[in-house]
């Protein structure tokens, strides 16, 4: 019986119960649905299922292959350490949103057609809002107002697409797509933002932060990582993703770098690791198709273990800001270990998960002949080092005392940040199991001398100059700042540029914008002036005046006719 | 014996319902009972009905053994069964709501007469829908929009008795030109069987005075389905009636006007006109510009009854667009649309008037915070505003979703342009509301208010339910619009 439903229908139809249910049965009972939506997984056989003509066109809803297993499994995964890491956290809006979120990108995931993928995507972002709202800021409500626009965003262009594409190939199956067509840039489109491309990137730094400690790690794992999916399973090889990979792995480098707030740095950095992944699918070869999925998996464990030991610290000292951080190590020692085995793993140090599907990408990289992006790929694994491994840990559990004493994380935050990174060791030991899972069988062997020697080369200069810069006091100094990225571009120099420049080059620029404004305001009154209450569409007419009207309707209609 | 009388049951009993409900002067819990246990009569009928014809039959009726076409006809085919569930269906579910909703707006001295005058709505409406006689339509015409005016005329504000006296002369007006037009077509065929005009129509359909009867149909059915730009009675007399009323109206009055307009153009007309004549074009000009004029007014108004009323007239400009592409997928888009749009203006009237029943206003800045106090009625309003806007798994993404096809057919891009881009100011309309309702606190020193009470929730979220529910499986509605089309598509 339980077959039939569809993997993430289970989470979704579970979270509406939650609101109804006492909170001593609710973790338990939320901890259950992922459970048993992972053994019906692996329960189901390949295939697809839930097939269905709709409006005559064939509709799979659940389609069950090795690429939609990876991602499904490690959503999974992700849903039981989330939930774990939440069970002290009693807030309703947060759990129910969260389950019916993941549920929603799990069920994505298993989306045979455009359709059904339509109606899980629109799903999670409607959902995910939830979450970030669930921050309980003013500054959280704005985020994830902006943050809505995008995503709905997203998901108005999938459907757009998905229609041009039907129209093109009268079938809305969701497989190759490839960027011949109009329709394919749609859906492009549409994955690129939910997979934060460059530039349109800033809803991600925007609104992850903003989230509660729990709500950040619950969002970091799902939207992104359906959108690489999303990628793998409809651009493979599209030579055209490489380089948005690439940029995408090194510029938001720069940003984590002087970025004060921690939880920040590591939003940036999720951004960069994406990267590798996009880079991995544009390459399309079996070893990149492999190493961006099985990237994709250990990055959701290491991130969500680096943002849990985040949360941690600012659930008990209610900062993520390395500025106000330092010297917790004393009194929170396990998170401190947790988050230095988290960074190591995202630093891709050899016996750690990084390590072992990142250099699949690099490799494939190298094999496929594409220099350039090798090269900055190289760059921008040393500056994961660097910026996710090396301030991550440094500034919230070492640099200078803060004088902070703070209680160690709770129980249960500590066995999701334990269970998260067992995993990360366990996959960097012994990726077997791992590989095995990957959409192509895998011949690429990790731990040869010189993966392992140009890795610790890479890893060691890199150390070795931030600890110059330290010493030299070049380092950039944790300020208390607001870094401004790309988004300042549409909220705020949008809005002063055009007062700038008008005020600069004089008048006549001043009569143009004069105008722009002016015209807009005038379109504005214009629609007010008929269709506002006095309008001439909407006052109340008199009945004369409405007798007339119907007289003239009616000789528009005999004229036409005799006409 | 039952079996046999079933296509005359649904418009008989409510009609001699009626002045029964006249002796309930005293006791308007009487009366309510009487207009309810008649209102699900009339919806099992037509459940039957619909059971009978969905083989593909159509039943008809001879009344008093006079055989057509000298006596009257009733003819229950596909279309007509579908619209009869629809407004015997609405009409038994804002009867189970009406109770304390009518009881809180409307004087209780006057009770009674409402629920008479209800029950004369319910007979006339569904006796259109039901009868083959294009005189006898006119007949249920008039008993239904005489009721209809006494029914809005009830409202709570003095305001309503001027909409209810707008809405009769031009009402009247429609019904007149209806009439005069049905009066050119006897004066050239000698007859007034639907059945038996179909037949005779062809020959002169070439003739100015056809020419002219098309033309006062059109003009005269147009005003009463709220038809831009001679809708106007219709924001006044849904603001200012009473909620149960504007509820019910909203969700049969203006469809089966619909459905009288695809009568004469698909069933006498065979579709002719649209060939021969520029109907179509007419309509769908006009309709455009309702749909995006229309909704554009919606948005500055601060009534939010009112702005549901600018609502619907752009949605109708949905229907009409369907009705006017004079093809199979349009037509069942335009047929689809008349059920889905009474779930959804149905549910959100009905919440309105669980708002109305707490705070005694519907503006939108009395509503602030509305959402902290009456989850339930809000989360309803939310839904069906969901519903309205065409988000997936509700109705108004399945209607929305085939008009597109419809016009997508055709190659017409600028219409699909045109649906996406009102579908937008429709967010925005629905929108300010919920903005209001749930992001603004309640005002300091408001009155405590609690839920409304559980005799409206829950008929409420049956339509609200409904809406998901046939949003997700559409087997019934889309099958029965597809085949109801295709029958009147092929003649």
């Amino acid at each position: 019986m339980i077959a039939s439903i569809p993997p993430g229908l289970i989470m979704i139809i579970g979270a509406v119960l939650v609101p109804l249910l006492p909170s001593r049965v609710r973790g338990a009972y939320m901890l259950a649905l992922p459970l048993i939506g992972i053994w019906q997984l692996f329960s189901l056989d390949p295939g697809s299922y839930g097939q269905m003509t709709l409006f005559g066109f064939d509709l799979v809803h659940v389609r069950i292959d090795k690429l939609s297993i990876v991602f499904g499994a490690i959503f999974y995964i992700a849903a039981i350490l989330g939930i774990v890491y939440a069970l002290h956290n009693d807030d309703r809006t947060e759990q129910t949103a969260s389950l019916a979120y993941m549920g929603a990108a799990i069920g994505a995931t298993f989306a045979g057609d455009l359709i059904t993928l339509f109606v899980y995507w629109e799903l999670t972002a409607v959902t995910s809002v939830f979450i970030v709202w669930a921050g309980k800021t003013e500054r959280s409500y704005q985020a994830g107002m902006r943050y809505l626009i995008i995503q709905v965003l997203s998901g108005v262009l999938l459907a757009a697409g998905a229609v041009v594409l039907a129209k093109e190939t009268g079938s809305f199956a969701f497989d190759f797509i490839g960027i011949e067509s109009l329709g394919g840039w749609l859906v492009l489109a549409a994955f690129g933002i939910k997979c934060a491309f460059p530039l349109l990137h800033n809803w991600l730094q925007d609104s992850y932060p903003e989230a509660s400690p729990t709500g950040t790690v619950f969002l970091s794992a799902f939207t992104t990582k359906l959108a690489v999916y999303a990628l793998a399973r409809g651009y493979p090889g599209t030579e055209m993703l490489i380089w948005i990979g690439i940029v995408m792995s090194a510029w938001p480098i720069f940003y984590a770098v002087i970025e004060n707030d921690l939880r920040r740095v590591l939003a940036y950095s999720l951004n960069n690791q994406l990267g590798f992944m996009v880079a991995g699918v544009g390459i399309g070869t079996e070893l990149a198709i492999n190493g961006a999925a099985g990237h994709a998996f250990a990055h959701i464990l290491y991130k969500a273990l680096l943002l849990m030991s985040m949360g941690a610290v600012l659930h008990r000292t209610g900062t993520a800001k390395g500025s106000e951080l330092g010297g917790l190590y004393r009194t929170m020692p396990w998170t401190t270990g947790f988050c230095i085995i988290g960074a190591a793993a995202a630093s891709a140090f050899p016996l750690f998960s990084g390590f072992v599907t990142k250099t699949m990408i690099l490799t494939a990289a190298a094999a496929e002949g594409h220099l350039v992006p090798y090269l900055v790929l190289l760059f921008s694994s040393a500056a994961v080092f660097y910026h996710s491994g090396i301030k991550i840990p440094y500034f919230a559990f070492f640099a200078q005392d803060s004088g902070k004493r703070p209680d160690e994380a709770p129980p249960n935050m500590l066995i999701a940040m334990g269970l998260a990174a067992a995993a990360c060791v366990g996959i960097g030991v012994y990726p077997d199991p791992l590989y095995a899972m990957l959409p192509f069988p895998v011949t690429y062997v990790p731990y040869t001398t010189e993966h392992v020697i140009s890795d610790l080369q890479l890893l060691m200069f890199s150390a070795l100059a931030f600890a110059v810069l330290q010493r030299t006091g070049l380092y950039p100094p944790e300020l208390r700042s607001t870094v401004l990225d790309f988004d300042w571009v549409y909220r705020r120099l949008g809005r002063d540029w055009a007062v700038f420049l008008a005020e600069r080059t004089g008048n006549a620029l001043r009569t143009v914008y004069a105008d722009f404004g002016g015209m807009l305001n005038r379109v504005i009154d214009a629609v007010f002036h008929y269709h506002g209450p006095k309008g001439l569409l909407a006052r109340t007419q008199e009945i004369g005046q409405a007798t007339l009207v119907i007289t003239v309707v009616l000789a528009i209609f005999l004229t036409a006719f005799y006409l | 014996m039952i079996s046999a009388n079933l296509p005359i049951l649904h418009v008989i009993v409510p009609l001699i319902g009626a002045p029964l409900g006249l002796m309930f002067r005293r006791s308007p819990t009487g009366a309510w009972l009487l207009a309810l246990i008649i209102s699900w009569f009339t919806l099992a009928d037509s459940l039957a009905l619909l059971l009978i014809v969905s083989g593909g039959e159509a039943v008809s009726y001879e009344i008093g053994d006079w055989a057509a076409p000298w006596g009257i006809e009733y003819r229950v085919d596909m279309l007509a069964a579908y619209l009869i569930v629809i407004v015997s269906g609405i009409g038994a579910v804002t009867m189970l709501y009406a109770r304390q909703s009518v009881e809180a707006e409307i004087p209780r001295d006057r009770i009674y007469l409402f629920y008479t005058m209800y029950l004369l709505t319910l007979s006339g409406l569904l006796g259109i829908a039901t009868t083959g006689d294009t005189f006898n339509l006119f007949v249920f015409l008039e008993i239904s929009s005489l009721s209809t005016y006494v029914m809005v005329s009830l409202g709570a504000e003095r305001r309503a008795l001027t909409a209810a006296f707008r809405y009769l002369v031009l009402g009247t007006l429609g019904a007149t030109f209806y009439v005069i037009g049905v009066g050119l077509m006897y004066q050239m065929t000698g007859t007034l069987n639907m059945a038996d005009l179909v037949n005779r129509l062809p020959e002169v359909a070439e003739t100015r005075t056809i020419l002219a009867a098309v033309a006062f149909l059109t003009v005269g059915i147009g005003l009463k389905l709220g038809l831009f730009p001679v809708h106007v009675w219709l924001p006044n007399a849904y603001t200012y009636a009473p909620s149960v009323v504007t509820a019910f109206l909203a969700a049969t009055a203006t469809k089966v006007a619909v459905y009288v307009l695809v009568r004469i153009y698909y069933t006498l007309f065979k579709g002719g006109v649209f060939e021969t004549l520029p109907v179509d074009e007419i309509l769908l000009a006009l309709s455009i510009v309702a749909i995006v004029a229309m909704s554009a007014v919606a948005i500055f108004q601060t009534n939010v009854k009112r702005l549901l009323a600018y609502s619907s007239v752009a949605q109708i400009g949905y229907m009409l667009i369907g009705i006017s592409l004079a093809t199979i997928t349009g037509l069942t888009a335009g047929i689809l649309h008349l059920f889905n749009h009474a779930l959804m203006k149905g549910a959100l009237f009905l919440a309105l008037g669980c708002v109305f029943f707490r705070i005694r206003s519907v503006n939108v800045d009395d509503m602030a915070g509305l959402a902290k106090v009456m989850p339930w009625t809000m989360a309803a309003f939310v839904t069906g505003g969901l519903s309205l806007i065409g988000i997936p798994l509700t109705v108004g993404f399945v209607s929305k979703w085939y008009l597109i096809l419809a016009t997508l057919e055709k190659e017409w891009w600028p219409l699909a342009a045109a649906i996406l881009f009102s579908s937008l100011l429709a967010v925005i309309y629905m929108w300010r509301v919920i903005e209001v309702a749930y992001f603004r606190e309640r005002p300091a020193g408001a009155v405590s208010i609690g839920e409304a009470p559980l005799a409206m929730l829950v008929p409420m979220w049956v339509l609200v339910g409904a809406n998901v529910y046939f949003g997700i499986d559409t087997d019934l509605t889309v099958g029965t619009a597809r085949a109801a089309a295709a029958l009147l598509m092929g003649g």
